[in-house]
């Protein structure tokens, strides 16, 4: 867990340099190697190691739009998704989706970008495991901003009344981009959502990897031996802005500095060096040296050629359909002939 | 613009704009407020609601949880009762959370009810790509809000515009979607193209709606267009300038559209160059291309159409550049006409 959560925080260090790359002075989004926003999830690398760690291949994980800390923990492509958020043919998409929209079916792993779209898939892969008789299972990711939106609440229901084999991850950062968490809902906690359901609502009041472990143990061993979904709401803490970019004007200097603080990295630092394991430098310098590598492989490969654009719409195009017509020629507009 | 002439003249980014004539029509009218995602602290995204929390509070520029169906549909039972709602939908593209709230209930209930309810709101939302932001956020979609009926759509390109356009927005009984391009907007971390930082006066004033504005005029090919694109097709004109007499038609609106202005144009050059951001097929391009041939087909020698071809929008540079389309596809475009 530990080497996956320093994974994610050095592979998050290293894009963030590499994506201020060519915006500066005047921060110009759709400049330097990565365009486009970038949503770092620094500092809650925690909820990603504790519950992922339970996870096999087979099992389907679907993140939101700020996915690379899962992504990391699901064991999808490095080097393929480094590449895909620089834009180029062999990333895990060939360039067409970009960091918010990674796809790795070869781990089940997808991602959306819209607040809390990934839920209802889950459910859906919950459910094909569930009629095929299969103990895989399924985890949806959200924040704490999510917790309000249509489709996670009926994701809820549907995984509930069907006892489907998934559980619903909340990332409680304490933001939604500007919205601080109580003046999003009046429960204190996302994982109240639960109760109005008739599934389980357990919630982890600090990053503490070993923590959310022992909750995802629960949660998942409950989901495979077919007693149905779990909400599982875990706390962490948004170190950045919502994007690369954002100045977070809203928001106090202290909250950030107390985000700061409470570090997950370093509380799993602690954890391990008092059960007297000294693997840390090893572990730092071997996920470093990985990072290194796939970034380093990234930039070298190849950016796709413009037609590219045009594959990829249809698994099964139809025959003579092309996304770009060609323009009927301009002498026969007349309808003279 | 007539009575700009008159007030003193400031220059002002798009997002400016649409904030000026936001704030004026909440002064004069206590019915009037904002409800978004992060419109209140951060000021919208796009800056579109700027400055306004710090003059009306958060009761009135109402900061709402991320749940589109819920504070859309509440937008439209605010305004069904009398009051007249701005309501943001951050990206366009995130319509479809909240589509049966627009086109079911904001869209219909005026005609469902044989006018017995209004809802005079407005829906504001962004609207574009450009800046690699790939498939769920750089939709325009121009088209499926206005193909659908019971709305007004309006799609400003300059501030000037846009001042006007939202003031005839806010005061208008129906509900209208105003979609703002992003590249326009003049925020920090986007930089605009020139041209839609314009002067804008001071006092209110309405741009009627389906009057669409000849930004420049021209004897040989007829280019229609909208939003950023109004901008791309001027540069391509102006590169053209000497071998070809390009005129540039902003439709302004959608709904309702200005059909004379079109035709006379066509009328006039027989050519005709329709450039939209969003999908080619059934569409905005299409739209123009029918109604010319249905009232000029006899002074038309060619069309041609510039727009997002039918893909998802992709997010590597190399790909969003083929797909949307630059100054350079439109002059090709208006010299293909001439042939
Ligand atoms: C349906 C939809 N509405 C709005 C947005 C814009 N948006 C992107 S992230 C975000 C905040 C999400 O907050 P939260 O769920 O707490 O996740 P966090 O960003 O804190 O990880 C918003 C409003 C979106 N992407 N999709």
């Amino acid at each position: 867990m530990y080497e996956w959560m320093v994974t994610a925080r050095h592979y998050e260090e290293r894009l963030q340099e590499e994506y201020l790359e060519g915006k500066q002075p005047a921060f110009d989004i759709s400049a330097g190697p990565i365009p486009g926003e970038l949503h770092l999830a620094a500092g809650q690398e925690a909820a990603a190691a504790g519950v992922c760690a339970h996870l096999r291949d087979s099992d389907t994980v679907t993140a939101p739009h700020r996915p690379h800390h899962v992504a990391i923990a699901k064991g999808v492509d490095l080097k393929r998704m480094t590449a895909e958020i620089f834009g180029r043919r062999t990333g895990l998409s060939k360039g067409k989706g970009g960091h918010m929209h990674l796809f790795d079916p070869a781990v089940n792993f997808a991602a959306s970008g819209i607040i809390a779209e990934g839920c209802p898939p889950a459910v859906g892969a919950a459910l094909a495991s569930k009629k095929r008789g299969e103990d895989s299972v399924a985890v949806a990711y959200l924040g704490d901003g999510a917790i309000s939106q249509g489709g996670f609440l009926e994701s809820l229901n549907l995984a509930s009344v069907h006892e489907l084999p998934v559980l619903f991850v909340i990332e409680d950062n304490d933001w939604a981009i500007s919205m601080p968490k109580e003046r999003v809902s009046d429960v204190k906690n996302g994982a109240q959502r639960a109760d109005g359901f008739g599934l389980p609502g357990v919630r982890v009041d600090h990053d503490d990897a070993c923590a959310v472990y022992e909750a995802a143990a629960k949660a998942v061993g409950r989901a495979r031996d077919g007693n149905g979904p779990t909400l599982l709401e875990v706390q962490v803490h948004r170190r950045m802005g919502h994007f690369m970019g954002d100045a977070e004007a809203y928001r106090p200097d202290a909250d950030t500095e107390r985000a700061k603080q409470r570090d997950s990295i370093e509380r799993m630092e602690r954890t391990l060096q008092n059960a007297g394991i000294d693997a840390i430098d090893e572990i730092r310098e071997r996920s470093h040296a990985r990072v290194e590598e796939a970034i380093e492989w990234a930039k070298e490969q190849p950016e796709p050629e413009p037609e590219e654009a045009y594959e990829d719409v249809f698994t099964n195009p139809p025959p003579g359909w092309h996304p770009d017509p060609e323009p009927t020629p301009a002498e026969s507009a007349g309808g003279d002939d | 613009m007539s009575d700009s002439e008159t007030a003193p003249e400031r220059e002002l980014t798009m997002s400016r704009a649409i904030v000026d004539a936001i704030a004026s029509e909440m002064r004069a009218n206590d019915d009037v407020f904002v409800m978004g995602e992060d419109v209140a602290d951060y000021g919208g995204i796009f800056d579109s609601t700027e400055g306004l929390l710090e003059e009306f509070g958060r009761e009135k520029i109402m900061d709402v949880p991320i749940s589109e169906t819920g504070f859309i549909g509440a937008a439209v039972g605010a305004a069904q009762v009398g009051m007249r709602p701005i309501a943001e939908l951050m990206f366009a593209d995130f319509f479809g959370v909240g589509m049966d709230q627009i086109y079911n209930q904001m869209a219909k209930n005026t005609y469902m009810s044989g006018s017995g309810v209004r809802v005079p709101m407005v829906l504001m939302t962004a609207v574009g790509g450009t800046y690699n932001d790939a498939a769920q956020h750089s939709q325009t979609l121009y088209g499926t809000f206005a193909h659908l009926p019971g709305m007004k759509v309006v799609v400003p390109s300059t501030a000037a515009d846009a001042k006007g356009l939202m003031h005839a927005a806010i005061r208008d009984d129906d509900p209208v979607v105003y979609m703002f391009h992003k590249r326009l907007m003049g925020i920090g971390w986007m930089p605009a193209p020139d041209g839609p930082k314009t002067p804008v006066s001071d006092e209110d004033y309405t741009i009627e709606f389906g009057n669409a504005d000849i930004k420049r005029r021209g004897d040989d090919v007829t280019v229609v267009t909208l939003g950023l694109h109004v901008h791309r097709a001027l540069e391509a004109a102006n590169d053209l300038d000497g071998e070809i007499d390009t005129e540039v038609i902003d439709l302004r609106t959608l709904v309702p559209l200005d059909t004379e202005t079109v035709l006379e144009s066509v009328r006039k050059t027989g050519r005709l160059v329709v450039v939209d951001e969003d999908y080619h097929s059934f569409g905005v391009s299409g739209e123009i291309v029918a109604r010319a041939a249905e009232g000029g087909l006899d002074d038309l020698s060619a069309v041609r159409r510039v727009t997002m071809p039918d893909t998802p929008i992709p997010y590597a540079r190399p790909l969003e550049q083929e797909v949307n389309p630059g100054a350079d596809d439109i002059a090709d475009a208006i010299r293909g006409v001439t042939e």
